[in-house]
């Protein structure tokens, strides 16, 4: 395969990256919880990428003639779960977000930490 | 109904939650989610019993064959963790009707259980589970659970304790997925059973090996494994007493079982040991932990803290046992489990009954409770016991066995960390210990014992610790058959 045919990789671990930075160097509690989403939503395109066959067709029973190829539809169903899961965290991560805001006055971690001394 | 137990020890449960929400009435509420822990307990024991007596329990869920469909497999390691798991339930419900009425507002009160059933139900999920996938699905139904939970604590700090929960075990979470996805498209199959009759066949591509470190770096994550435990000391000391005390008995336990899983019966104890030399890297961090993570007990004020400083110390002994890997060194280490859910479940229950009298937990405010709150500290000094290893405590038992598991393999260097952590144990318990029963100054005006409903729980897990201690058998002869069945042995 060549590098262009792994784009969808290469986009998997840029996004994660990205998102895995913004997580650890930002300070503001939203901007966190945007980190986390792109790191999340990286890996479900891998999953995606990897259900997908080449020249496969949606996972529906055709009848005909000559055999046909399927993708994969594990993966993909297996993200829909993740996806569940990444929108209930995301819910409870902004909750929370709300309720410091409301105890600290503040979302972003320096001010929190001072605060709390 | 005998041979649905394998689910219905997770579904009632996990149905309870959303029945104690729409009932919104405190005490209804906390009936149902008695109810939902006892019968989960009577559902452990029999799962327990059933493989003891019969072996492995495979369940199909809705009939679908394994491969296909979601399999449940209860061997004698899941079934030891299910009974932990809910006999810590089942411990910790009645003592949170008066520990949360007094720390939570009553409209919350309901919620409070639902999230706690959820949570519970969960981790049960996690242990009697044999598809990898839904490991990850159970493992998020228990952490999300958990993180609310956490949130409740009335200190301010909880909220960001909860915050830096959530952003470290989703990343921790997401880490396993991607090791689970890696697995999956290198094999074709979830089936744990599956996936380690195919592995060894695709165990030297490049894909294996990350697969392993992804979900070796996820699960460490969850059970706060030195050096990634920094979520761990908040999360514990602000959530709620009821929450802590059944938090630390299970959650990090339930993680130290998924380990346990991945490596020896998906991966295999010969890919994990001589291939990535697991061993060189879980030993290291191990000892690293029981040292340092006791020092820093040392030096806490505030008593809970200090009990989940010492937590990850003890996490770090539960590790050593998996990472000498042979079969005593499991078994150490499944004890551990055991017996580190005992003594902790008690340590942090006696401090909720301080937080419903005195309403602190800082050293200072233990000073003259040896005769304020006779029984509530004497459990604690029990707990405080059992953590440092005394004989005739269970803690003395599981160290019994680690010092011989490290013997063994000639690690006698190992062996001294061992006791070197109880002798920071003791000192970080005599610290408390001294405050409450030698100090001049006596308790505040009108404190005084707590009352019943949280002494009688609190005393269960406490005795527990002096009876499993003095009669060790039944204990240890469940942990080796564990540890047999996850290691292959035959008995």
């Amino acid at each position: 395969m060549t590098a262009l045919g792994l784009i969808n990789y290469w986009a998997v671990i840029f996004l994660m990256m990205v998102g895995f930075y913004t997580l650890i160097a930002r300070g503001n509690l939203v901007k966190k919880l945007i980190g986390l989403t792109l790191f999340q939503t990286s890996v479900f395109i891998l999953y995606i990428s990897m259900g997908k066959i080449t020249g496969g067709t949606a996972p529906i029973l055709m009848e005909s003639a000559e055999p046909v190829v399927y993708s994969n539809p594990i993966p993909h169903v297996l993200i829909l779960t993740a996806i569940v899961v990444g929108v209930a965290t995301m819910a409870l991560g902004l909750s929370l977000v709300v309720r410091i805001k409301e105890a600290y006055g503040t979302i972003e971690e320096d001010e929190i930490r001072d605060t709390s001394l | 109904m005998n041979e649905h137990l394998p689910v219905l020890v997770v579904v009632v449960p996990l149905i309870a939650a959303p029945i104690a929400a729409l009932v919104n009435r405190p005490r209804i509420s906390w009936a149902v989610a008695l109810g939902a822990c006892v019968w989960a307990l009577g559902a452990a024991v029999g799962l327990v019993r059933r493989v003891l007596a019969e072996g492995v329990i495979r369940y199909e869920l809705g009939d679908w064959a394994a491969p296909i469909g979601i399999e449940y497999v209860v061997d004698a390691a899941s079934a030891w963790v299910v009974l932990i798991v809910a006999a810590m339930g089942a411990a910790v419900v009645p003592y949170a009707r008066a520990s949360i009425e007094h720390e939570l507002t009553p409209d919350r009160i309901p919620l409070f259980y639902t999230a706690f059933l959820l949570c519970l139900s969960g981790l049960l999920g996690i242990a009697v589970t044999g598809d990898a996938f839904n490991v990850f699905v159970f493992l998020e139904i228990s952490s999300l659970s958990a993180y609310v939970l956490i949130a409740l604590g009335r200190d301010r700090r909880a909220l960001t304790a909860s915050y830096q929960y959530l952003i470290m075990g989703s990343v921790g979470a997401t880490f396993i997925v991607i090791g689970i996805g890696l697995m999956y498209v290198m094999t074709g199959t979830l089936n744990m059973a599956d996936l380690a009759e195919r592995l060894p066949a695709v165990a030297g591509t490049r894909t294996i090996p990350v697969a392993f470190t992804f979900l070796t770096v996820g699960i460490t994550l969850k059970l706060a494994l030195f050096p990634l435990h920094l979520w761990l000391p908040n999360a514990y000391t602000y959530a709620p007493s009821a929450v802590t005390a059944f938090i630390a008995a299970t959650a990090t336990k339930v993680a130290v079982y998924m380990l346990l899983r991945f490596f020896f019966t998906v991966f295999g104890a010969a890919f994990s040991y001589d291939v990535m030399q697991l061993d060189r890297i879980l030993i290291p961090l191990a000892l690293v932990a029981i040292l340092t993570m006791s020092l820093v007990a040392i030096y806490q004020e505030n008593v809970k803290r200090l009990l989940a400083y010492s937590s990850v110390a003890q996490i770090g002994y539960m590790v050593l046992g998996i990472g000498l890997g042979s079969l005593l060194g499991v078994t150490a280490g499944l004890l551990h489990l055991f017996n580190h859910a005992l003594m902790k479940g008690a340590l942090f229950m006696a401090m909720g009954c301080v937080t419903y009298r005195v309403g602190s937990v800082r050293i200072e405010a233990m000073a003259g409770l040896g005769r304020a709150m006779p029984w509530t500290m004497a459990a604690f000094v029990v707990g405080g016991l059992s953590l440092i290893g005394v004989p005739l405590t269970v803690g003395f038992i599981s160290k019994w066995y680690l010092v011989q598991a490290a013997l063994e393999q000639g690690m006698w260097p190992v062996a001294v960390v061992v006791l070197v952590g109880s002798l920071l144990a003791v000192v970080y318990v005599w610290k408390v210990v001294e405050v409450a029963y030698f100090g001049r100054s006596p308790a505040p005006e009108g404190v005084r014992e707590a009352p019943l409903g949280l002494l009688v729980p609190t005393w269960t897990l406490a005795a527990a610790n002096l009876y499993f201690g003095i009669d060790a058998g039944l204990a240890t002869d469940v942990a080796t058959r564990a540890a047999q069945a996850l290691l292959g042995v035959l008995p």
